[in-house]
This record gives C-alpha cells, structure tokens and sequence, in this order.
C-alpha cells in the first residue's frame, strides 16, 4: 500500500494523530459512586455530584485509576506514580459542574507505543500519554423545537483519553491503529470496546505535507465513531488539504466535524474560536500518588497480550505469522482456539478456525462469542477426523449441519449416515466394480497416466456416497491397478 | 414575649451542664432563644429561622435528656451560617441566585452537631458566596453589629463574611454558630462583634456539603462567646470524612481539655512585619498587652520574622477569586436556583448569572477567570501559587523558633454601613492579618481583647502550627483569663 497520495503538483504524505477516548470498564463514576450501565432511563444515574450540587465534592474512584494504570502497563507506557487532576472550564448544560475534572500537564500514564502491521509490514505507533477524565451529560436537540434536553447519566463517567504521536501515515494505518489499540484494552478488560454505544470514540489530527517536509498545519475531526469512519474521514479530509493547498489555498488550523451522511469533514470552530479553557489543579482532589509496589502488583496480574499471544502461537505451535494474527485480533478467538487446539494438533484446529468457522461466522455475521459451534464441539469434530471416523471432505459436510442444528460431531455422523468406510472388503469390491467398468482408464493408468487414478477414486467415492477412507481407496487401487 | 436573659446569656459550656442537671428544659432554653431572635430581628442576623424545627429538636432533647441519654451537646440551640447545606431548609449563600434552594442533604459538619444532639435556630446571614468582610453584600440585606460608637447610633457592619453568625452569638440569639473561613471570615467578625471566633487547620473539618467559595482555603470553625466553648463546637464540628479528598484522617482530640493545658514556658512569636505604618495606635497597645498577658501566664515572648507577610493579600486576592470563578459556574439556571430566560443559551447564561449573582462576587469571578486565562495563567495564579509555598515556609521557619504566634484580629474595629463600600482595596485590607494563616492552612482563633476609643470591641488573634489547635486554644484562653473583656451586647437582665 503506498503511503503517499498523488496530487496534481506530486506526491504528497499524510501525517495523522489521534486522540482515542476510552470508556474505563467500571461499575461506578470516575468521581461518585453512582452507576454507569449504558441504555439506562435518563437521568437515573446520576448522584449529587454528578449533578454538581451545592457543597458536593469529587473523591477518587480508585478502581478507574486501576483500570488506567493497567491500560498503561498494556501499551508499554510509563506509570507516572505522581499526576494531578485538572479542571477544565467551560459552559454547557450538558457539563453540570461548568468544569470537566481531567488531567493536563500531569497524566497518569506518560510515553509507550502499539506495534501494528499493514501489508506485512509492522510499524511502531507512539503513545504520547493517557489520561482520565470525566466524561459530559448528553444534550437532546430533537425531541421538541423550542428546547434542549440533558440526561446526565453519562456525565462523569469515567475515561480514558490515549493520545498517540503523529506516527499514522494513512486510513489503513489508522485503522489498524484502532484495531490493535481496542484489541489491547479488550484484553486487559479495561474498555469493552463498543464503538456502536459510545465507549470509544476517536479525534483525529489529520495534516499533508511533501514527504520529507516537516509538518503541515493539521485540523482536528472531532468524535468519530467506528473506524470505517475515521478511515473516511481522514481521506476526505487529506484529500480537501491537498486540493486546498494546490489550488493555491491555505490549511486554517480549525476542528471540524464528520458527517457520515455525506461522507465528508466540515468546519466547526477555528482556532480563534477555540475556548479557553482556564485550566487549573483541581483544588478538590490531592495529586494522585501511586504505590510503585502496587503498580508492580498490576503487572504481575497483566494477561497475555496480543503480541506476545502471537509470537506464542507462532514460536511453540508453529502457526503462520498471518494466521496467528488472525487467531489474536480478539480475545474471545484466541481463547476459542486454545480450548480447540488444547491436546491436539494446533495446525488443523487453526485451520479449522481461520477456515470454516470464520467463513461460516462472517457469512452470517456473527461474532465467536454467538458461534453455534462450541468451541468443545469444534473438537470433537477434529477428534472424528483424526481417528478416521469421519473424512476431511466430509467433515466440512458435517460442520454445517453442527453449526444449522446445534449438535455434536458423532451426533451429525451418526444421524446422517456419515460414518467412513474404513472396511477393506467393502471398498475392495466398489474397487473392483470401478476397475471392471473403466477398461479405457486401466489401460491409461497401466500406459503411465498415473493422474487417471483420480477417476477412479471418483468412481469408489461415487459408490460409496464419498464415506469411504480415501487412503484406503488409493492403497487398494494402486494394488489392484498393478496387479 | 421577652426572652429570658438568664438562659439566653448562657455560654454553650453553661446551657450544656444546666440542661444535663435538668435545672431547664432544652425546650425553655430554644424558646428563649427564639424570643430573642425575634426581638433582635433588626440585626438581619438569620435568613432563615426555623422555629418549628427547633421546638421539635428540643423536646426530642429533653426526652433523651429524661431518660440520662443526653449527648455531649443535647439540646444546644445554635445557628448554621447559611452557606452550610441543610436537608430540607432552604440554603442561599446570601445570594439571589440560590434564593429558595433547598438541598435533599446535610452538610456533614453540621451533620456531626446534630449527631452530638444540638439544636437547630436557623440559618445565619453573611455575605454573598462568603465574599466580602462587611457581610453588606447579601442578597438578603447588610448584618448590623450589636455594638455601636459611643455617642453614635449609625449602625455598624459585624464584618464578614461570617457576620450574621457573629452576630447573633454576641447579641444572645444563639450562643455559638457555625461559620466559615477563607481569609479571615471566622476571624474578623468575631473581633468586630467581641466574640471568639476558631479558624481549624485546613483539612480538620469536612468541607462537603459546605458551598464552597475558594476550595483550597475554605475552612469550617465555630464563633462563640467564649475560648472554651469555641472548643467543645470544634470537637463536634471536626474530623476525617471520606466523602472530601482533602479532610485529613487523624484523631479529634477533646478540645475543650485544651483549655486547661499549661502555657508555661511556651514562646510566643512577635511577628515584625505584622507592624504596619499608620497603624491604629490603640490596636498596637492592645497587642503589646496581649504580650504582657501571655508574660504574666509564664510564656515567653520572642520577635519573629514572616518575610512574605506583604505578598499575603495580592495573593489571596488572585488564588481566591481563580477557585471562585470555576467553583461558582455550576450557578449556570440549568439544573436548580434561578433561571432568567433568554432568546439563546449564551443570553439565558449572561442573563441568569448578571441577576443572580451582586456586584462583589460578579467582580471576583471576573478577577478570577482574568488571572487563570491564557497569557496570564503563569504571571498571575502560578506566580501566586509559588508565593504562598513561601508564605507557608515562612510559618515554618517560625515555628522552629516559637509554638504559637500572636498579632492584631484585623487593622481596625467595626466600620459603619456604607463606608468603604465604593473601594475594594481598602475593604480587602480588613483581611491582611487573617489571610497570612489561611494561605498557609494554618489554625488561628480570634479572642476579645479590649475596646477602642469609640468603645468597639477589638480582638487578638493567635496562630498555631498545623493541627496544633489545643496550643492555640490553651493560649488564647490565657488571654480570656486576663482580658475580662464584657460583652455588653447581651440585652439588659
């Protein structure tokens, strides 16, 4: 993929950051114990902090903190074990307090990076800090002409702002970026995740510049919500820059917004509009001073994380780099693969994986954890063909009945006959039958046309209704066409 | 009906002991009190009274009394300056904005009274959002001082913002409040109305449920008649509470038992710089015989240097106003308090804000938006933040050379409403002895001392190390001893 787009005066890079906001997975607010289960009614989880009520101050959710120090150990991030908690003025009905609580000059987590691959090619992402923050009510425009609604139950929810360098080179490299950064908080079960109810939302600072050139003046699109948008928005987005720039015209530093109707960026505020946000050490809260044992705890207890999973699965179980990849893109399918592959032959379960039970799960677009097929039953059916009593033609067969009724392997065997013929006496005699029909054929194969022994085959696996041993057909049949 | 000047001049440490002897009724001493609320209403010294209420708490006092369960302050009436949160009664912090609020919780520090049986008056007047040192910026009308000039009948200001709370304790109407300090608002009042007033350190009380002005100096302390009642409402008032960050988890010692500790020997830091030019000569003399009191009771006077005691007041009047302006965007007419319509959101903010909130606190949100905006975040509120780190180390270098310092309350006595109402420079001076303590989080108490020509009370003022209010306590009540200063504000028996 080149990296570089063609414009009409050359050839032009694009230079692309990103601010990723992360919901903390938490039963409770950054700052209040009030609940944060997503779909509630409105306004029914929100405390008189959240409110920010006469009187009420914030007090440290340290779970969250957790979460954050653990998303930091993921990326292989510095664990900054003093930081402070910042107010950030503005108003908006949706903000109660008139402040967001975050953190400015002195967040939680400092420098680490993500490692992902495009075309086969790995780059290393830099991460510039995480930080958390509180998160705002939602303010309803369309639910009457004349007036604006809030519900609060989001506001001071917990998040997580991970800011990364401007390493990203283009959408592909961006949607990679996204991909492997939900797929590391995924594991560690510090974000769900969930692009679709909001719990992670992307800005992107996108800028062109000639490659080689240093960096062009960057506009930011604010709160993109699935990756094939912000992979959208940043084409449109370069390509309005170059267009602009060789037309004569200038990048105005602006933030701007996507709409996905229409599949483009348009301006939302410039930079002379840009608030001032006053910020300031919450005078509420003490600095936040970590325990470098406890930090040290939180590591012991870190998962496996997709790298390493990969390199495992590529260095003892001597998968491919490509299919390993694929089995670690999620948790829930590395983990479907392990219980697959656990005391068998790690090579067929993968293959199994990656080949029916993904085609059979993007067909009808599911994901692993709704898979009729267990995981157990995937087994099961790969124990049948290592033991002979099913085919590997078949199994394919039998695999679709599993997965349209929901049965196991010997069930779906039993039930439709499907047993492989294994028994000499009987393939012998479908053998021979062949060979008496195919007088033309015996004299091929016994002229050296060795590849006419697939007819016969065909002609036994006919007879049998394709249950028969294929090693066994062919041991017979060259004895036989021999003799 | 009179109120009966027997029980209404009571001290808190005299109500308690003749309600636990039974020789009156917690619901004859709230009457008494409520009578003389009434008869005093021209002080505007509450905004809200309670009545009701209190006559309920008292009887459910007098029945735990009956049955000897009486806790440590059961059946004390006493009023909660205004800006303290109370379930189910209307709380303003003196402002329009907040005007028929009413909270669905209770502040925990006068949660903590209540828990030791004390009964609710009402709620005490101050000045808006606890800015100002005159309490003339309530939405709900200027305090009157008890105290007037001899031979002049123009009312006088009980300096603020805590001045309904001072007050009503000096006037009888309740014999101790709770009251709040900032940069001086516990102190400065009580010297004008000739009451004690105790400033804890930072941290020793819980500040939720309190409306907050400027979070990080903002302090809860009691206003009583005496040194020794002072005390036992701050045993009451203090502790760690989970629910603020900034509270500190340490033991509340018996504070009244402070009172009896020994001073002998204790060295009393003179603070230079504390002299200032044009200073009111009498004030001067009263602080040279606060020294010789402290002398007479066995403590050891030694001269002292606070070198930063100049930058005090330009700092606090930055860093207080930087907290103000984002703790008081909340008052947006969004969620609770007044809303004024507007054509748009921006027109219903301005709207909302320039009504709701008077010119004093208008002008130090716009002070502190000014200073914490870009371009000026470093020149102003990091500068200041620097500053008050060595104003603090000031404290601490002194407090390696003496236990507990002794200066003026405030530059001078109570003032007449109006006067210097048109400049608030010379009004922030009312605060340049009280700010040193409260920048540095320290505890200070301001005592009675004396009268001035006019025949105004005046007060001295002792600061403690950090958590060591029983020395400030035990020393103040040297000076009580010694004083014999008479509130005369009581009412005639």
């Amino acid at each position: 993929m080149p990296r570089t787009l063609q414009g009409n005066t050359g050839e032009w890079e694009l230079v692309i950051g990103m601010e990723v906001h992360a919901q903390v997975s938490s039963n409770a607010k950054l700052f209040s114990g009030a609940a944060t289960a997503f779909g509630a009614e409105p306004n029914t989880q929100v405390s008189l902090v959240d409110a920010a009520m006469p009187g009420m101050l914030p007090v440290i959710n340290g779970y969250c903190v957790e979460q954050a120090v653990r998303t930091g150990l993921g990326l292989k991030a510095q664990i900054n074990l003093r930081s402070v908690f910042d107010r950030k003025n503005y108003f908006y009905p949706d903000l109660p307090q008139g402040y967001q609580i975050s953190q400015f000059t002195q967040p939680v987590v400092g420098k680490g990076e993500v490692a992902i691959e495009v075309d086969g090619e790995e780059r290393r992402i830099g991460i510039t800090r995480l930080h958390l923050e509180q998160d705002a009510g939602k303010s309803v425009h369309d639910m009457a002409p004349d007036a604006t609604f809030v519900d609060l139950n989001r506001s001071g929810v917990a998040l997580m702002e991970i800011v990364s360098e401007p390493d990203i080179r283009s959408p592909e490299e961006a949607g990679a970026y996204l991909t492997k950064l939900r797929a590391i908080l995924r594991y560690l079960g510090t974000c769900d995740g969930n692009m679709e109810e909001g719990s992670m939302r992307a800005d992107v600072n996108v800028s062109v510049r000639r490659p080689g050139e240093g960096y062009g003046t960057r506009c930011e699109i604010k709160n993109v919500n699935s990756i094939r948008f912000v992979q959208q928005a940043i084409m449109y987005e370069a390509q309005r820059q170059i267009d602009l720039i060789e037309s004569g015209g200038k990048v105005v530093q602006e933030t701007r917004l996507f709409d996905a109707n229409k599949g483009e960026t348009r301006s939302m505020r410039s930079k002379e509009e840009a608030h001032d946000y006053r910020y300031f050490p919450d005078p509420d809260l003490l600095p936040l001073e970590l325990d470098a044992a406890w930090v040290e705890k939180i590591k012991a207890g870190l998962p496996e994380l997709p790298d390493e999973k990969a390199k495992r699965f590529q260095d003892a179980l001597g998968l491919t780099a490509d299919i390993a990849g694929q089995l670690v893109a999620e948790r829930e399918i590395a983990d479907y693969f392990e219980q697959v592959a656990k005391s068998r032959d790690a090579k067929i379960a993968a293959n199994w994986v990656t080949g029916e039970l993904f085609r059979y799960l993007n067909d009808k677009g599911l994901a692993i954890g709704k898979s009729p097929v267990s995981a157990s039953a995937l087994g099961g059916l790969i124990d049948l063909i290592a033991d002979g009593t099913v085919s590997n033609r078949l199994a394919k067969d039998v695999f679709d009945e599993m997965a349209a009724s929901g049965k196991d392997a010997a069930t779906v065997v039993d039930e439709k006959g499907l047993r492989q013929i294994s028994d000499t006496g009987a393939i012998e005699a479908a053998v021979d039958q062949a060979i008496a029909q195919g007088a033309k054929q015996v004299e091929q194969y016994r002229g050296g046309n060795e590849k006419i022994l697939g007819w016969f085959v065909g002609q036994v696996m006919k007879a049998t209704g394709g249950k028969a041993n294929p090693a066994t057909v062919n041991e017979i049949l060259r004895k036989k066409l021999s003799g | 009906m009179t109120a009966d000047r027997a029980l209404t001049a009571l001290t808190i440490a005299e109500a308690r002991d003749g309600l636990k002897a039974r020789k009156f009724s917690a619901l004859e001493l709230a009457e008494a009190h409520i009578a003389r609320m009434a008869e005093m209403r021209g002080l505007n010294a509450f905004i809200t009274e309670t009545p009701d209420a209190a006559r309920k708490a008292a009887a459910a006092a007098d029945a735990r009394l009956a049955k000897g369960e009486g806790r440590e302050l059961e059946g004390v009436p006493l009023g909660i300056k205004d800006l303290f949160c109370t379930d189910g009664v209307m709380t303003t912090a003196a402002s329009k904005i907040l005007d028929g609020f009413t909270p669905p919780y209770e502040s925990t520090v006068s949660q903590k009274l209540w828990d030791a049986g004390a009964v609710m008056l009402g709620k005490t007047n101050l000045d808006e959002f606890a800015m100002g040192s005159s309490n003339t910026t309530s939405h709900f009308g200027p305090v009157h001082n008890p105290w007037q000039r001899k031979g002049d009948n123009r009312p006088l200001v009980p300096g603020g913002s805590s001045g309904g709370s001072a007050a009503a304790v000096a006037a009888g109407l309740c014999p101790g409040a709770t009251a709040t300090d900032t940069g001086g608002s516990i102190r400065q009042p009580a010297a004008f109305c000739g009451v004690a007033g105790l400033k804890p350190t930072y941290g020793r009380c819980s500040r939720w449920g309190i409306v907050a002005f400027a979070s990080s100096l903002d302090q809860a302390g009691p206003i009583a008649r005496t040194v020794r009642d002072t005390a036992i409402m701050l045993t009451h008032m203090s502790g760690f509470d989970a629910k603020d960050s900034t509270s500190v988890d340490r033991p509340v010692p018996d504070f009244e038992a402070a009172c009896a500790k020994p001073v002998k020997g204790l060295r009393v830091g003179i603070p230079a710089e504390y002299r200032m030019d044009g200073m009111n000569p009498r004030i001067e003399q009263l602080w040279q015989q606060g020294i010789d009191w402290l002398k007479d009771a066995g403590m050891e006077p030694i001269e002292i240097s606070l070198p930063h005691t100049k930058y005090a007041l330009p700092v606090y009047y930055i860093l207080a106003p930087a907290e103000a302006s984002s703790n008081l965007a909340r008052y947006d007419g969004v969620r609770y308090g007044l809303r004024a319509e507007g054509k748009d959101l921006r027109e219903m903010y301005e709207e909302t804000r320039g009504q709701g909130f008077g010119a004093e606190v208008r002008r130090r949100i716009l002070i502190g938006t000014y200073v914490l905006s870009a371009g000026y975040y470093d020149a102003y509120y990091l500068k200041a933040q620097k500053v008050r780190s060595l104003i603090a180390r000031d404290f601490a270098q002194a407090f390696e050379k003496c236990d507990v310092i002794l200066t003026p309350t405030a530059p001078g006595a109570a003032f007449a409403i109006g006067e210097k109402q048109d400049d608030p420079i010379a009004m922030y001076l009312n605060d340049v002895f009280t700010v040193p303590a409260s920048l540095a989080g320290l505890p200070g108490i301001s005592v009675p001392a004396g009268l001035d020509g006019d025949g105004l009370p005046l007060g001295l003022q002792l600061i403690g190390r950090a958590f060591d209010e029983e020395t400030v306590i035990a020393s103040a009540q040297a000076i009580e001893d010694r004083a014999a200063f008479k509130l005369t504000t009581l009412g005639d028996a």
